[in-house]
């Protein structure tokens, strides 16, 4: 994903100079920050951060089978770093890593480093550390599996999908710097179409290779990582309330929100069994939708039951189906209902869990 | 030969290189930075179909390689990094852009034929321009030149840090890569099992050594800082050198020598 300085114009590659400058500098004030609170000099973290950088550079000299394939994969280490040093100092070692890169084996362009860090760096950093490693390693994700599984599963989904989303979005960026430059004719859509699908194969490798390696640190020297939860910082937070808020929070974002965008046409099924008189469709299986099914008794008992405990009758306030805030709340209440029976069938299989328990004890 | 032993020979090679003795290593870094970055510039900035415009700027690598006793073929072994993918972005260029352009006695160069061909240059000259100032100055030399320009020195110290350790790193992860593949012949690489104890226990190695190193920086005197030594006198001429060169570049940006040249001679 190196970019040479002949895919960037001037004006591109300038641009993504001053992003990068922006980032480096906000890494260096953080880290002073750092500095003051934890009461840890930088220059103490500057020999650390150096052997970490020159140990991604020769690691990338490493070759890793991929069974099955006959192929082998390297890493790229911007994850690695991340979740060894943090977002900052991560950022700084890689910016060097991607200089002696460029200026020793002229992989990646001295004009387009701006644009390389911020593909490689930025989004492994940053995104990959704020948005993908660091809410999962201080979730709480699988308590029932113990700290420790807890852990080494919270690793492997976070290198997994920080490798593979930061490198979809540096591919992309790769991508949108050269269009804007105007350097090839090759159309937009397929250019992503080209770059994607490769660098999802690619993600995916590089995000088991540093799941493995970063299991394997947190097996010996668990302190060396990031934001790894111990017992202590278990016990002091307060998870279980903090997670069912953000779950709640999300659920009402997703219910309220998303639930506005929902299609108003009918579902597969409907439209094959009723059709769509006002797109054209009208015959399908030519049934009409308020009269359709065997005639019983039964079902007409049925029906009527349905009619008067359904409060929300199409996802909507009754009466009035049309009103999207009638749509908004029936998701709020929809995504409620579900949570009551997510807990219920937790609360139940716990109550079997410890009966179980207390007979095996007996 | 493995990876990380060619990597570490080709680092070696070219900070051997950079501490020779030529015109070109005698200017001062700076003056060579500024002109690198430059010429790169420029060079990017030409019109996909200038072909002839751009043409000209292969003038500026021939004579500094001329000068400074740099082997070309070593720059050009490198082009096998970038051409890759200057090729896969520019190839297309022929199939889509297909308007002829001019013609080559009864033959008609098209628009994505010549610009195909410029994306080349442009990727083929500048890399020849930064391989040119790493091989005609060290990697202190560089980083003092960063600094004189105020550029941050938590990166020129990790930078210098970082250069000094990946030789130390490429010849363990060479050893290692070594001391497996005796005991698995055959195998292409690193077997999944060992993918996390591999790079792994050199981790946590470099985790202790950098404890040491930062104890033994600390028992030198640093204090965020290196000190550069005063390197050798730069030559008078660097800067003069420097600022003909730069505006030798821009007028040939701004007007087609070649073309003007040809008109004269027909």
């Amino acid at each position: 994903m190196h970019m040479a300085d002949a895919l960037l114009s001037p004006a591109v590659a300038g641009v993504m100079i001053g992003a990068s400058a922006v980032a480096a500098g906000v890494s260096i004030v953080k880290l002073r920050k750092e500095e003051k609170t934890e009461l840890e000099p930088t220059i103490k973290k500057l020999p650390t951060m150096a052997v970490m950088a020159a140990l991604v550079f020769a690691g990338q000299m490493i070759n890793y089978t991929i069974p099955g394939t006959g192929s082998s994969g390297h890493l790229c280490g911007g994850m690695m770093l991340t979740g060894l040093l943090g977002p900052y100092a991560g950022f700084l070692s890689m910016i060097v890593v991607l200089l002696i890169q460029c200026l020793f084996f002229a992989d990646g362009g001295l004009m387009a480093i701006g644009a390389n860090v911020w593909n490689m760096a930025f989004y492994g950093c940053f995104i990959g550390y704020f948005l993908i490693y660091r809410p999962i390693m201080r979730s709480g994700w699988f308590r029932g599996m113990g700290l420790r599984g807890a852990n080494r599963l919270k690793i492997i989904i976070s290198s997994i999908l920080g490798c593979v989303i930061t490198l979809q979005l540096g591919a992309f960026s790769v991508v949108l710097e050269t269009s804007i430059s105007g350097i090839t004719n090759l159309p937009f859509g397929a250019f992503v179409a080209l770059m994607q699908p490769i660098h999802l194969a690619i993600g995916l490798v590089e995000g088991l290779i540093t799941a493995a390696v970063l299991m394997f640190v947190y097996e010996m020297r668990p302190e060396l990582l990031k934001d790894v939860q111990t017992d202590e910082t278990v016990k002091g937070r307060a998870s279980i309330k903090g997670t069912l808020i953000s779950l709640a929070v999300v659920a009402l974002l997703v219910g309220g929100g998303l639930s506005l965008l929902a299609s108003s046409h009918p579902d597969g099924l409907e439209w094959s069994l009723f059709g769509n008189r006002e797109e054209g469709y009208a015959e399908n299986m030519g049934l009409d939708e308020d009269d359709y099914g065997i005639a019983s008794d039964m079902a007409d008992s049925a029906a009527a039951v349905q009619d008067k405990t359904s409060f929300l009758p199409d996802y909507a306030f009754a009466g009035d189906s049309e009103n999207p805030a009638g749509t908004t709340v029936s998701g709020i209440v929809g995504c409620a209902i579900v949570a009551a029976v997510a807990a219920l069938l937790c609360l139940v299989a716990g109550f079997f869990r410890k009966r179980k328990r207390i007979n095996e004890q007996g | 030969m493995n990876k990380a032993e060619k990597a570490e020979r080709e680092i070696l090679a070219i900070d051997g290189m950079s501490k020779g003795d030529s015109a070109v290593h005698r200017m001062s870094p700076l003056s060579k930075l500024l002109l690198t970055i430059v010429y790169i510039v420029i060079t990017v900035s030409f019109n996909k179909y200038d072909i002839t415009g751009i043409f000209i700027m292969i003038l500026f690598p021939v004579v500094g390689y001329v000068a400074s006793g740099v082997p070309v073929s070593t720059a050009f072994w490198k082009l096998r990094i970038v051409l890759p993918l200057v090729c896969a972005v520019g190839i297309i260029n022929p199939f889509l852009d297909r308007e002829i352009l001019f013609y080559l006695g009864n033959i008609g160069v098209s628009g994505g034929v010549v610009s195909f061909i410029t994306l080349l240059m442009k990727g083929v000259f500048s890399l020849l321009a930064s391989f040119l100032l790493v091989s005609t100055t060290p990697v202190e030399e560089i980083c003092r030149a960063l600094r004189q320009v105020h550029f941050p020195k938590i990166l020129t110290s990790l930078f210098l840090l970082t250069f000094r350790y990946v030789h130390v790193l490429l010849e363990e992860v060479s050893i290692m890569t070594d001391a497996y593949h005796l005991r698995s012949p055959g195998q292409k690489g690193i077997h999944i099992s060992a993918w996390g104890s591999f790079l792994g226990q050199l981790i946590l190695r470099s985790s202790d050594r950098a404890g040491q190193l930062y104890d033994s920086m600390l028992l030198r005197g640093f204090q965020g800082e290196f000190y550069y030594a005063k390197g050798r006198k730069s030559a008078a001429y660097s800067w003069p050198v420097a600022i003909i060169c730069i505006a030798l570049a821009v007028t040939f940006r701004f007007l087609n020598i070649a073309a003007i040249f040809g008109g004269v001679i027909i």
